[in-house]
């Protein structure tokens, strides 16, 4: 089966800090790193192919720097991985992000599945996957925590959908967008040997025309959303308390304490 | 431009991943498998799993060839997090997989190397005896040649990764007659595990890399075919030497990384302790501490990874591998020191991984060629009068 996963790089770091006068994120001194929730797409990705055959193409979109997270893509096994970036997509909000990746699926072309992390750790919009189903037309699967069955003949799919109060089964025909969420597998370490090749691989870049973008999608020009201020919200007043004792006395004490301020019920 | 500190993306990626294993698989269970005493097979195969067994090594005998450099990052990622399992590492590597590789031929290196390399199984290297430690030409294990077969006596000590349940051959050096200028002639002969003749015994109550195997060898007419020979008859001393020449660079590696790893949890607790209404790192008499550590630290690795490029580049470096075994080693001694001087009380105790790299520190004064072995070999490569003994 042909799977493509989007992945996207982020910072470093859950303690995001913005510069107050341009609103962007300040890079200076963080680290990027793939995001979290993507290692588990590429990781399901890699364990289908592993039980039914076939080939994963790893799509990234963003700036040149961004090919690392690709390299580690290759580097754990991916058969083929995809730099989308260009000047024309600077700017780009979740729909006009969503319409350059499914752009860069069909240029790929006859995929069996598509799989999302749930959200990036950055933005956390959780926007992306969904929209590029959308633009696909196919069928989307959030938040799956495991895949029961894939039946190749009859294009189907059986997942389960880690909710709030429960697991839903889903089953959709195929091709099928997922998003999965932590649960789903345990993503594994790149070897020596996925290093060392991954380390050598050129990596081909798309630019918008390669994918067959329409302009007027792309970019600032295709993108509803104008980010008009990111700020970290004030701490909250108020003071920690420490409660000592054996864990039968505290534990009652600690519910008493969540139920009196109604953080629970 | 031909002074470059960059590391390579490969190297880079490798180091990555390295500390990810460390962090994440080695960290969680490193204080049980220590206060246990158990070395972990587990461990082991995943450290082969990832390709940590064999760096030198060409991928036709399951190695990943990626270079001296890459190996020492990967000793020192583990050593940052643990000093038993960089032991396995660094043993397994370069007494253990680098003699079979460097003097075996196409055949043992065929037969042995693979799994090796595979982390599912272990050779080591039989060097020391109870009686010739820093005197390691004072061998007195023999070998006599019967018709096809060598015939071994004698027995070895403080041998790393000698009786796991996977170690499955042992290099062991042996007198194999008289040179014409009447000292032993020493040769290495590959003894696999389980010979009759050759027993084992684990041995229990170290101070230091607790959850590493290290063995007592006994070998009473052990008989091997006289093709278990390695390289030529004659050049085991030679074999020997050049063995602990880049044995030392891994010495070195756990050195650093431990010290980096005892650097760094001082560095947090002196953030995060506070006396006297604020963090005990911004006393000037700690953070004076905490700036010797970084500097020292910092030229340890920068000794270091000469003498590997020096290594990686086929140039002399028994000079800078025997001064950088030993820096590193004295280095980390001081670094952890003061590690657990910075954490006060809680220091001494267990449960602070502090604790074990002040008592795994220990080992790198003395393994592989005391400091004061070191200051030998530094000495008669500095043109010292006599031979420095």
């Amino acid at each position: 089966m042909k799977i493509a996963v989007c992945i996207k790089q982020v910072p470093d770091t859950t303690d995001v800090k913005i510069d107050p006068k341009t609103n962007t994120l300040i890079r200076e001194g963080v680290t990027s790193i793939c995001n979290p929730f993507d290692e588990y797409a590429i990781e399901e990705a890699l364990l289908l192919r592993e039980k039914h055959g076939g080939e994963v193409h790893v799509i990234t979109m963003g700036p040149p720097q961004a090919i690392e997270v690709l390299k580690n893509a290759l580097a754990v096994g991916a058969d083929r991985v995809y730099l989308v970036s260009d000047k024309a997509f600077a700017g780009s909000d979740t729909l006009a992000t969503a319409y350059a990746l499914s752009k860069t699926i069909q240029k790929i072309g006859e995929v069996d599945l598509v799989i999302c992390g749930k959200q990036a750790i950055d933005g956390d919009t959780a926007q992306v996957g969904p929209g590029v189903a959308t633009r696909l037309g196919i069928p989307q699967l959030t938040y799956v925590s495991k895949i029961r069955e894939i039946n190749l003949e009859k294009k189907k799919i059986i997942v389960e959908r880690l909710l709030e109060h429960g697991r839903e089964v889903v089953e959709s025909s195929l091709p099928a967008l997922l998003t999965v969420v932590k649960d789903i597998n345990e993503p594994r370490l790149p070897s020596l040997l996925g290093i060392k090749k991954a380390a050598k691989a050129q990596i081909p870049t798309l630019t918008a025309k390669d994918i067959g973008a329409d302009e007027n999608r792309i970019g600032l020009k295709g993108s509803p959303t104008w980010v008009v201020k990111v700020f970290s919200p004030e701490a909250r007043g108020g003071s920690g308390e420490m409660l000592k004792g054996e864990l039968t006395e505290i534990v009652p004490l600690l519910v008493n304490k969540l139920m009196d301020t109604k953080f629970i019920k | 431009m031909a002074l470059d500190f960059d590391l390579t993306e490969e190297q880079q990626m490798l180091r990555k991943m390295v500390r990810n294993f460390a962090e994440k698989e080695i960290a969680p269970v490193a204080q049980e498998l220590d206060e246990k005493e158990e070395f972990s097979y587990g461990l082991t195969k995943r450290m082969g799993d990832l390709g940590l067994f064999g760096p030198f090594v060409p991928e036709e005998y399951g190695g990943s060839n990626v270079g001296y450099i890459s190996y020492i990052i990967a000793v020192e990622e583990i050593a940052r997090i643990d000093g038993s399992q960089a032991a396995t590492l660094a043993a397994g590597n370069s007494l253990g997989i680098s003699p079979i590789y460097y003097y075996g031929n196409e055949e043992q290196k065929k037969k042995w190397l693979p799994d090796l390399c595979a982390g599912i199984a272990l050779s080591s290297f039989g060097l020391t005896e109870p009686n010739a430690g820093s005197d390691a030409g004072a061998s007195r294990t023999n070998a006599v040649l019967d018709g096809d077969h060598w015939v071994i006596n004698g027995s070895k000590i403080f041998i790393t990764n000698s009786t796991t349940d996977i170690s499955r051959v042992c290099v062991v050096q042996a007198v194999t007659g008289k040179r014409e200028d009447g000292r032993n002639e020493l040769s290495c002969i590959l003894v696999p595990n389980g010979t009759p003749g050759f027993t084992t015994k684990t041995m229990h109550g170290k101070m230091v890399w607790r959850a590493s195997n290290t063995g007592e060898l006994y070998f009473q007419d052990c008989r091997v075919p006289k093709e278990n020979l390695l390289g030529r008859r004659g050049d085991g001393f030679h074999q020997m030497l050049a063995t602990l020449d880049g044995g030392r660079l891994s010495i070195a590696a756990m050195g650093l990384g431990g010290a980096q790893g005892a650097f760094e949890l001082a560095l947090k607790y002196s953030n995060e302790r506070e006396q006297f209404g604020r963090p005990i790192g911004s006393f000037q008499v700690n953070a004076f501490k905490l700036a010797d550590m970084a500097t020292e630290i910092e030229l340890a690795r920068l000794l270091l990874y000469k003498a590997c490029w020096l290594c990686e580049n086929n140039r002399p470096f028994s000079k800078e591998s025997a001064m950088a075994k030993m820096f590193c080693s004295e280095m980390y001694h001081r670094v952890a020191n003061q590690a657990v001087q910075l954490h006060g009380g809680y220091g001494l105790m267990k449960e602070y991984a502090v604790e074990r790299h002040y008592r795994n520190q220990k080992l790198l004064d003395i393994g592989e060629g005391t400091s004061e072995v070191q200051r030998i070999v530094i000495a008669r490569h500095i043109g010292v009068p006599g031979r420095a003994l």
